[in-house]
């Protein structure tokens, strides 16, 4: 049995009287791929803040397989503590790249802030690894010192992950990567995240409205109603035969093409 | 008894000599024992920046009020002032503020840097080596080094007390990667005592390796953002670099045109409109000392003569 990465347990956060998410529990393990789906207001965001150390939850744990000291509740580590999980072991993607990246810095210090930041030193190393991370996010090497404002929104999105995944984080954690972005280039991202992911094996949590997506990319899905999980299974377990009432409304009401 | 007449001598040389109706050097009581526990507290955290209630001065921010209110914080009648702007001593601003300290204080003023025992400064450390009874007295116009990546405020004292410092170096990096090398030349990032990066305010990186092991004490006063840093004596201050890209300091093709001094910083002075420049020591008090001592320079570009102009 291999061991757990994340675990969430009784998990439940409330602003004020609004409810974001209601007793949820749930594990994920090395190299898995977790989709958390669910319609707009239904705790997605709320959970994935929840669990990525952003926002403390009202009541409930959440634990981290750490390299020293194994499982660990993230929110009793200490701040410093926490937030070297977040910049090494961690990545977050967020749904607007203008939110995770530095804009007024060129693509390959956006890309090597991360080495700097946990203590790389040398020019050439960095610059190296950056162009690397460029090559495999398909961002053309011309562009290294050009500034994230001069990019497409597929490529900021490309960079993003680039910036995160440099450090080669063992999980990271997606709010809805792909929306805003037109088909096609959502095809290549959903595409290069497949292949990232499996080619390092790193442990995902996605969150999206979109089961196009989930069922592309992850493994595992957790469906959301009201801030709570209503159903959880394998992707194609869940999508092929989905058993609560919402869900089947959520599947049914895919637009075919 | 001696001491008692000592005292009086003093009170008499206040009295004849500072401006009627002002408190000496100025500020208020208070405020000055406020200054000084900040000042204390920042000579105990070498580096970090300590708010304080910055007052409003007879001119206004930007023209060295921070470095005018530790001054007159630390300032005594027995202290001798020289007070310097972009290396010299007699530029509007060091002009001024000396003239200000010696109406409202008192106290001797000199423009020989060692005979001072406080330095103000706008721009530059003396070339002369600082000693261990001299104080050093920054005007600082930005304290926060880290301000230009990280605007909050909450944020940027979170990452100091963690030392999270790589982002400092993406802005060296962005400097290497744009135009090969490090072109950053003043308000050059340095770490103090391995732990708080600070901003050595203004000065040009040529001077940062002065700072390091200095035996004066360093003060810093920010007016406008209200902060006050320091570095005490013999502390450990690093400029940032790459293991790949050490840090190096500017160096010059000529010597001073005055004194021939080939170790000192440097001005560049347009001489006409046709392209003659010379370069002079910008501490004028250094050249002025060096020419005493009869060393001389190659002089005025001879390149143009007034009879070459139609």
């Amino acid at each position: 049995m291999t061991k757990v990465l994340l675990s969430a347990k009784n998990l439940s956060h409330h602003y004020g009287s609004q409810v974001g998410c209601v007793d949820v529990n749930f594990d994920i393990y090395p190299g898995e791929v977790l989709g958390v789906v669910g319609e707009s207001g239904s705790g997605k965001t709320t959970l994935l803040k929840n669990i990525s150390g952003l926002l403390r939850p009202s009541s409930g744990s959440v634990k981290f397989d750490t390299r020293v000291d194994g499982l660990k509740d993230i929110y009793l580590l200490s701040e410093p503590e926490r937030r070297l999980l977040m910049r090494t072991d961690w990545g977050i993607i967020f749904q607007n790249a203008r939110d995770g990246l530095r804009m007024n810095v060129s693509a390959g210090a956006n890309v090597g802030e991360r080495l700097m930041a946990i203590g790389a030193r040398n020019y050439g190393d960095i610059r190296n690894e950056a162009t690397d991370w460029l090559q495999n996010v398909e961002i053309g090497l011309e562009r290294i010192d050009h500034y994230p404002e001069t990019f497409s929104g597929g490529m900021l999105q490309r960079l993003q992950i680039a910036r995160n995944l440099v450090t080669k984080p063992r999980l990271v954690f997606m709010d809805e990567p792909t929306s805003g972005l037109d088909v096609s280039v959502q095809a290549r991202l959903l595409d290069l995240i497949r292949g990232l992911v499996s080619q390092l094996s790193i442990a995902c949590v996605i969150v999206s409205h979109d089961l196009g997506v989930m069922r592309l990319l992850s493994n595992r899905l957790i469906v959301m109603h009201q801030g709570r999980v209503v159903e959880q299974g394998l992707t194609d377990q869940v999508l092929d035969d989905p058993q609560h009432p919402y869900t089947q409304l959520l599947v049914s009401s895919i637009l075919p093409v | 008894m001696k001491a008692i007449s000592g005292e009086r001598k003093r009170t008499s040389r206040l009295k004849e000599k500072t401006l009627d109706g002002y408190n000496f050097a100025y500020l208020d009581d208070q405020t000055k024992r406020m200054i000084r526990r900040a000042t204390l507290k920042a000579v105990a955290i070498p580096g970090y920046q300590v708010p304080f209630g910055s007052r409003e001065m007879p001119l206004p921010f930007g023209w060295g009020t921070g470095g005018i209110q530790v001054t007159a914080s630390i300032i005594g009648i027995d202290d001798t002032l020289k007070v310097i702007d972009q290396g010299a001593d007699d530029t509007t601003n060091a002009v001024n503020i000396r003239r200000f300290f010696a109406k409202t204080a008192g106290v001797e003023t000199t423009e020989n840097t060692s005979d001072a025992s406080i330095i103000q400064t706008r721009h530059r450390i003396p070339e002369v080596k600082l000693k261990s009874d001299q104080i050093i007295v920054y005007q600082v116009p930005i304290p926060e080094p880290l301000r230009w990546i990280e605007p909050r405020e909450e944020e940027t004292r979170k990452m100091h007390a963690l030392t999270e410092y790589g982002v400092m170096h993406v802005g060296l990096y962005e400097n290497i990667a744009h135009f090969g090398k490090v072109t950053t030349s003043y308000d050059y990032p340095v770490q103090v005592n391995d732990h708080y990066v600070m901003s050595p305010s203004p000065i040009p990186k040529f001077d940062n390796p002065k700072m390091d092991k200095m035996p004066a004490l360093q003060l810093f006063g920010a007016g406008r953002e209200k902060r006050i840093y320091a570095v005490p004596p013999y502390t450990k201050v690093k400029s940032l670099d790459f293991d790949d890209h050490p840090f190096e300091i500017e160096s010059w093709s000529e010597c001073c045109a005055l004194c021939g001094s080939s170790s000192s910083f440097l001005d560049e002075v347009i001489t006409d409109d046709k392209g003659s420049r010379m370069f002079v020591c910008s501490d004028s008090n250094f050249c002025a000392d060096r020419r005493a001592k009869g060393h001389k320079g190659p002089g005025l570009p001879r390149k143009f003569e007034i009879k070459d102009v139609e």
